[in-house]
């Protein structure tokens, strides 16, 4: 993460994220519907646990409540679309990022003026504010019965594709895969940007040490502001590409065990690094789908890969693969 | 008049149980500074054991023998065996953590919450664990021209009393002088010759046999479901950031807050009840992040 990008380094990483693409983008014509939709989702949370590290894995705050975020946006495009009767992905798309940035900078205000354990019971405590209010305006929110949101009055790219007709759930799973693939795309791109302007170092730099930020004349609480609304706004736009894909929004991303979910996701690929939540996200959405799907007991599955994780690798994936290969080349 | 009386009544139960599952909450925190998310979850077995022993001995025993007395007895089981989980978590999963930072504390408990979540739906089943015999036995009280149970009384009394145990234990015991001294300063105690790993087992068994004990007494009032534990943790969590983390005196008047506001929102403003609490906690954490009674 800390080492200064070279020619030669920045040529490899282009090879590699043009290779892993490609790879992405001819996916979908060797592999079953069902996998092309799974997948979708593991991208979609990708974008959120990429938000949710600029907080954890570059500033060094824990939230434990990134499901406000998530759910903002995802029910910000259900009202748009069942009040305003709004069609256009691209305008949910932006009524819902203003309404999670909105949420964020609000909560974020209230938040950066803590930090650890107390910064995580704050944002957790908002959350919730959130999540009672969906659950309890019932006439507004549809209770826990949630606010469906029917995939076929959508439209992509400005009206250019829309839904109606046979086959059209089909074409909406391989037409959202693509685009939820090119904004996970350009999601990425940017918070690489992020993460490697001079905002970002000093975001790197609160971490670290938090005092000599200070005094080298960063005024630590704005960053952390900024660094929060930034991270609200990854993930909100993962629950607004969430809810055509899921159909339906519920209290249940509003809940606090969704943003544990989150956390999960990050430490599971390992937060120390930029690509970890990504690869977390992707291999905890198998995980749970499939968890879900074999045992009544998925829970404590995943509870045990969470306990082991935590104990025996705490590095998560991408730590633990790099760790490997960097000690196999030292032999060779 | 007597509307307002029983809602005293209910806030004082609802206090009770409250504090109890709080107490608990601060006491780990205060000696072990882990922030423990699957308290709830300890609560919520607390009730499934209590409920499960009581239903088994009623369906047990020869008809008569049990008295109330008996039953009620059965009660703290779900405690005592809450407790006994605690003394084996405390030292297989959370002494290697200590030294790491607070963000592996809260997910090696929130994976703790998930596998006790799921041990509890494997152990006792999906459908709902009650002991409301116990409450329809005890029958209830006039109250001007209402009736009210005379079980809700024993709750009350259960959570006073506890108030004052863990108190006199704390402040006025041996054990509790060595407790205080091991969360001031741990290396210190350590220095002195105190055994702290054996407290910190004693303390985190307790603060577990009070989350278990919650859930025993709530339990022939409630039942026992899925998901009561996620639900009262983070209530808990708004009682001691209102009463200041790690403080048993925050504890008693948080819960107290806690649930005369609740009472109060169901009453008047049942939309907004929970985002008012949640809100209560934020409002005191930046005006005063120590909690009413917390130490800096």
């Amino acid at each position: 993460m800390g080492s200064p990008a070279t020619g030669a380094s920045t040529w490899r990483l282009l090879v590699v994220t043009v290779i892993i693409l490609t790879a992405l983008a001819v996916l979908p014509r060797f592999v079953e519907i069902y996998q092309t939709q799974l997948l979708t989702y593991g991208l979609v949370f990708a974008i959120a646990a990429l938000g949710f590290n600029l907080l954890l894995g570059y500033t060094g705050l824990l939230s434990f409540g990134h499901s406000a975020y998530f759910g903002a946006g995802a029910y910000a495009v259900a009202f748009i679309v069942r009040d305003l009767g709004v069609q256009s992905m691209e305008l949910c798309i932006l009524g819902g990022l203003a309404a999670t940035i909105l949420i964020a900078a609000l909560f974020g205000f209230v938040c950066v003026r803590h930090t650890r354990i107390f910064f995580g019971i704050l944002t957790l405590a908002l959350s919730q504010v959130l999540w009672s209010l969906a659950f309890k305006f019932f006439w507004v929110t549809g209770g826990t019965d949630g606010i469906r949101v029917a995939s076929a009055k959508l439209t992509l790219y400005g009206g250019l594709i829309n839904f109606a007709g046979p086959g059209a759930f089909q074409r909406f799973v391989y037409a959202y895969y693509y685009y939820v693939l090119a904004l996970f795309a350009v999601s990425t791109v940017i918070m690489w940007v992020i993460v490697h302007s001079p905002f970002g170092k000093a975001l790197q730099a609160i971490r670290d040490n938090e005092v000599r930020a200070r005094f080298v004349g960063i005024s630590v609480q704005r960053y952390r502001w900024i660094a929060f609304m930034i991270s609200g706004a990854f993930t909100g736009l993962a629950g607004i590409l969430w809810v055509p894909l899921n159909g339906l929004t519920t209290p249940d991303i509003l809940y606090w065990p969704f943003s544990g979910e989150i956390v999960f996701m990050s430490v599971l690929g390992g937060f120390r690094t930029f690509t970890g939540p990504i690869v977390g996200a992707v291999v905890f959405n198998y995980l749970k789908t499939y968890a879900v799907a074999s045992t009544e007991y998925w829970q404590l599955l995943l509870g045990l890969v969470l306990v082991i994780l935590v104990m025996a690798l705490p590095t998560g994936i991408v730590g633990t693969v790099a760790r490997m290969t960097s000690k196999l080349r030292g032999r060779i | 008049m007597t509307i307002f009386i029983i809602q005293i009544l209910n806030s004082f139960f609802y206090a009770a149980v409250l504090f109890l599952i709080a107490a608990g909450l601060s006491l780990i925190y205060g000696v072990m500074r882990i922030v423990n998310l699957a308290h709830g979850t300890l609560y919520a077995l607390g009730a499934y054991v209590s409920a499960w022993v009581v239903g088994s001995a009623l369906g047990h025993a020869v008809s008569g023998t049990l008295g109330l007395a008996g039953l009620l007895l059965l009660l703290p089981i779900g405690a005592v065996v809450v407790a006994a989980v605690g003394a084996v978590i405390e030292p297989t999963l959370l002494r290697p953590l200590y030294r790491r930072p607070e963000e592996y504390h809260l997910l090696v408990t929130f994976g703790l919450l998930m596998i006790m979540e799921d041990v509890i739906k494997f152990l006792f089943g999906p459908t709902p664990l009650t002991a409301g015999l116990i409450m329809d036995r005890m029958g209830s009280l006039p109250i001007g021209l209402l009736i009210y149970p005379t079980y809700n009384l024993v709750v009350i009394a259960t959570g006073f009393f506890a108030a004052i145990g863990l108190w006199w234990f704390i402040y006025r015991t041996r054990f509790g002088v060595i407790l205080r001294a091991t969360s001031q300063d741990r290396r210190m105690a350590s220095a002195l010759g105190i055994n702290v790993g054996r407290v910190y087992i004693q303390a985190f068994a307790i603060g577990c046999f009070m989350a278990g004990l919650g859930g025993a007494i709530v339990v022939p009032a409630q039942a026992a479901v899925l998901g009561i534990g996620i639900e009262v943790l983070v209530l808990a969590f708004v009682v001691v950031v209102v009463g200041g983390l790690g403080s048993l005196e925050g504890a008693l008047v948080g819960a107290l807050i806690v649930s005369f506001v609740r009472t109060a929102g169901i009453q008047f403003f049942p939309e907004i009840e929970l985002a008012v609490l949640y809100l209560i906690a934020t409002a005191v954490l930046l005006v005063r992040p120590t909690g009413l009674f917390g130490r800096a």
